[in-house]
């Protein structure tokens, strides 16, 4: 660390702090980007890195702490604010105007004016292309956006950036879907804004790519910042082992219960994020699924109950080779999902507590014409009372709920439908200490009934706490399995897990 | 956002609960009887009973357009192509009925093919998933032209005594036909609203509908039904509108949807979807009935009662997202 005396120090945060509700996102943060320096952002997901990196581009609001920019104390109001200050983040999901030419990207809300009314063109055009060729980017200004690639596009993004004179750029994933090739090309445009003096922050789960082209890495974990150091002196397995850390304070009391038969099993299934994965899940256990953000695991399942597409592969239910169109399909197959994403997937926010229970099971439960009310406000409110959800009144809007009771809302509701299969993903995410437990504890019933359980979580210490076994995903392929004997014996470590993820 | 009280449920604040929960939904109610109350104070004229069957005489076209747009507004669409549709069932009953007298063929053709068309834009709207706005924009000229075309572009008188008395004839002599038809449509799509199991799809479809399909709801028919529904009352409001005016003209019903979409909104039609009630559309119906009848009655000319009609409708909408705290 003697270096780091020397070093010329761009961005310094100090102490900052940020909570969304009861959760501490990020807990006392220290951390120096130095000029011209490619500093690597490294963390299991939800360890603080972009909710640090949104601060500093003005989308949130430290609670305490200050930064401080190129000498001067900074605070950008929105992102464009941090981009007049010289800071601009090049997000993972770009989203440019597609039916605008690379100019009028790049000068977008600075168009060139003549006589305040009306637009320069061929000036706009004239010195866009300039910026590009001294770039050596082989492109044309007069070109739309949406005829590029990619890759393009994001190169187009840094562009911009340079062109705002940017002394730091903060680009999050950018090679999650670049091939090899544009991925090179995006390290030359990095070598070359590094000789400029220009700052790079740069976030990946990708090691090998983090050892290429940075000098510098932090690690993050529980919103903390653990350690940062010159790469030269660390290696894979010491940023693993910092990256890991917490505890897993007690292996989570799963109801023991005896694991029957196999329920659910599918081969080789390949789909948009996700290919050849097969596995399969019994009566009475919780398959637990670990991997990073975007390796597969969510997509895997999307596609098992039909929400999205399957490009190949066989899925068996008892036995039976059954297959999936919808979610309908699935649902009366007695395979139930519960989306990680609630608000768009898992609840009609703005009806009652009582039709969303109902809502996957009304067809069933009501053959007749009409819906026998009395059957379904009793039902629903004993699927509801079941799981303690707390709320004044089954007519409440599913809205005006808690996090923790939205999701025994979205469970109850699966539960109505007796499913055989129950397909968790991350099911305690914005749910606070207590019902998360709650949560633990009704999946530990839902096995112990003889439902085969399938988790997906993106926190370990949850997943080795419950799993019966656990499945980790790298890459959109499955790349190990743990059994619960082997986290119990401590032949399996959160180290090891990671490990594989990476 | 409202903090739902963790604290053991109390009889106090369940029955608090629920009258919000009521007055949500139903509040428009008390709109509606203050406007009457109102009315029934400055005009004499307004409380005579036969101010109000000419009151529901008077809504019951646009009512039971409003019953059908309930439904597709619900399930997150709109249905510009009602107007077109109206005067569609005006020519077909008017070329059914003068070539072959049979009143029953005439409305049963008219009917069925305002409802085709119904089909026809729910299948552009949930099968190329197209924007409701857009696709009946465009079927409204296609509707009209099929208008046209069949009439030759000519207006028809239609001298049948018994078919013009399903306009204008009345029940125990007191009680306009089409009253009773609006009332027999609205309980019908009570029913259908809010006892089936179609109607849950319907909210679920326009109130989230990436939910809906992750929950297994066959989102595809849902949406398509909801135009059918409104074809349907379209037929049957044209039948009624071209029994009243005793003609078959392929230039009428411009405008109705505007109407028909104020109805809804007023009473409480969220334009997102997901959120309405027929009670509540009944009390939008109702109001703007109001507006014609207790503005004439007061001597106000009919540019105001628009301007009215168009500041209420603003007045609803900025309600509705006040109340439901929509983005």
């Amino acid at each position: 660390m003697e270096q780091a005396q020397n070093r010329d120090i761009i961005l310094s945060c100090r102490n900052v702090s940020k909570a969304f509700g009861g959760t501490q996102a990020l807990d006392d943060v220290q951390f120096d980007i130095a000029r011209g320096e490619v500093h690597a952002l490294l963390g299991e997901n939800g360890a603080g890195k972009s909710t640090l990196m949104k601060i500093i581009i003005g989308l949130f609001k430290a609670d305490k702490g200050a930064i401080t920019f190129d000498g001067k104390p900074y605070h950008a109001k929105d992102p464009s604010d941090a981009i007049r200050k010289g800071i601009s983040m090049i997000h993972q999901e770009l989203n440019p105007e597609y039916y605008l030419t690379i100019a009028e990207n790049i000068f977008l809300k600075r168009e060139d004016v003549r006589g305040g009314v009306f637009l320069n063109k061929k000036a706009t055009n004239r010195k866009a292309q300039e910026i590009l060729d001294h770039l050596n980017v082989k492109l044309n200004a007069k070109t739309l956006i949406e005829e590029l690639t990619l890759a393009q596009c994001q190169i187009i993004e840094i562009i911009k950036a340079i062109s705002f004179d940017a002394k730091l750029i903060i680009m999050d994933e950018p090679t999650s879907s670049l091939d090899s090739e544009e991925t090179e090309a995006l390290f030359n445009m990095i070598r070359h804004l590094k000789s400029q003096g220009v700052s790079i922050v740069y976030i990946s789960h990708r090691m090998d790519e983090i050892f290429q082209i940075c000098d510098h890495v932090s690690v993050f974990r529980d919103g903390r910042f653990v350690g940062s150091d010159l790469i030269e002196n660390v290696d894979r397995e010491k940023l693993i082992a910092m990256m890991v850390g917490r505890k897993v304070k007690n292996i989570f009391p799963k109801t023991e219960c005896a694991i029957g038969e196999t329920v659910l099993r599918v081969e080789n299934l390949s789909g948009k994020g996700f290919s050849d994965i097969s596995f399969e899940v019994r009566a009475g256990e919780i398959l637990g699924i670990s991997g990073l953000v975007g390796s597969g695991r969510s997509e895997t399942m999307r596609a098992l109950i039909g929400l999205d597409r399957l490009e190949s592969g066989k899925i068996y239910l008892d036995g039976q080779e059954i297959k999936i169109r919808s979610v309908r399909q699935a649902v009366s197959q007695g395979i139930c999902m519960v989306n990680e994403d609630r608000k768009n997937y898992g609840l009609c926010l703005h009806r009652s507590i009582r039709e969303n229970v109902s809502l996957p099971t009304l067809r069933v439960m009501h053959r007749k014409l009409l819906i026998n009310k009395r059957k379904e406000i009793k039902d629903t409110t004993e699927a509801a009372q079941s799981l303690t959800v707390k709320a004044g009144s089954m007519e409440l809007d599913a809205y005006s709920l808690s996090g923790g009771n939205q999701q025994k809302v979205v469970l109850a509701k699966w539960l109505m439908a007796h499913p055989k299969v129950l397909i968790l993903d991350e099911p305690t995410r914005g749910v606070d200490v207590g019902a998360k437990s709650e949560i633990h504890n009704l999946m530990g019933t839902f096995a112990a009934e003889g439902m085969a359980i399938v988790m997906i979580s993106s926190e370990l210490p949850e997943i080795m706490g419950i799993s019966d076994r656990i499945l980790i995903y790298r890459e959109g392929r499955l790349n190990g399995e743990v059994s619960r004997q082997d986290v119990l014996a401590g032949r399996e470590t959160q180290e090891t897990i990671l490990a594989r993820e990476f | 956002m409202r903090k739902v009280e963790r604290s053991p449920r109390s009889i106090l604040r369940m029955d608090q609960t629920e009258l919000s929960i009521f007055m949500r939904r139903y509040g428009i109610g008390l709109v509606m009887l203050g406007m009457i109350v109102l009315l029934a104070v400055i005009s004499p004229t307004f409380r005579k009973p036969s101010n109000v069957i000419s009151i529901l005489l008077q809504i019951s076209i646009n009512g039971i357009l409003a019953l059908g747009m309930v439904f597709v507004i619900t399930a997150g669409g709109i249905d510009l192509s009602i107007g077109s549709m109206l005067a569609l069932t005006s020519v077909i009953v008017g070329a059914v009925l003068n070539s072959t007298g049979s009143i029953a063929l005439a409305c049963i053709l008219a009917v069925s093919a305002t409802t085709f068309f119904g089909l026809i834009n729910g299948l552009l709207v949930a099968k190329f998933k197209m924007f409701p706005f857009v696709v009946t924009l465009a079927t409204q000229l296609v509707i009209r032209g099929v208008a046209y075309i069949i009439s030759g572009g000519y207006s028809a008188s239609l001298a049948n005594a018994d078919f013009k008395n399903i306009g204008n004839g009345k029940v125990f002599g007191t009680i306009p036909i089409p009253v009773i038809i609006l009332f027999a449509v609205a309980i019908l799509a009570f029913i259908i609203m809010h006892w089936t199991v179609f109607g849950r799809y319907i909210y679920a479809v326009g109130g989230n509908i990436n939910s809906a399909v992750a929950s297994g709801v066959n989102v595809f028919w849902t949406r398509t039904f909801s135009f059918v529904i409104m074809g349907f009352c379209a037929g049957v409001a044209g039948v009624i509108m071209t029994s009243r005016i005793s003609a078959a003209q392929p230039n009428i019903g411009v405008g109705y949807e505007t109407d028909a979409i104020a109805a809804c909104v007023i009473g409480g039609t969220s334009f997102s979807g997901g959120i309405a009630t027929i009670p509540g559309t009944m009390f939008g119906i109702v109001i703007i009935g109001l507006i014609y009848n207790g503005m004439n009655l007061v001597g106000i000319n009919s540019y105001w009662q628009t301007i009215t009609k168009g500041l209420l409708i603003i007045g609803a909408v900025m309600l509705d997202m006040f109340m439901n705290k929509r983005k």
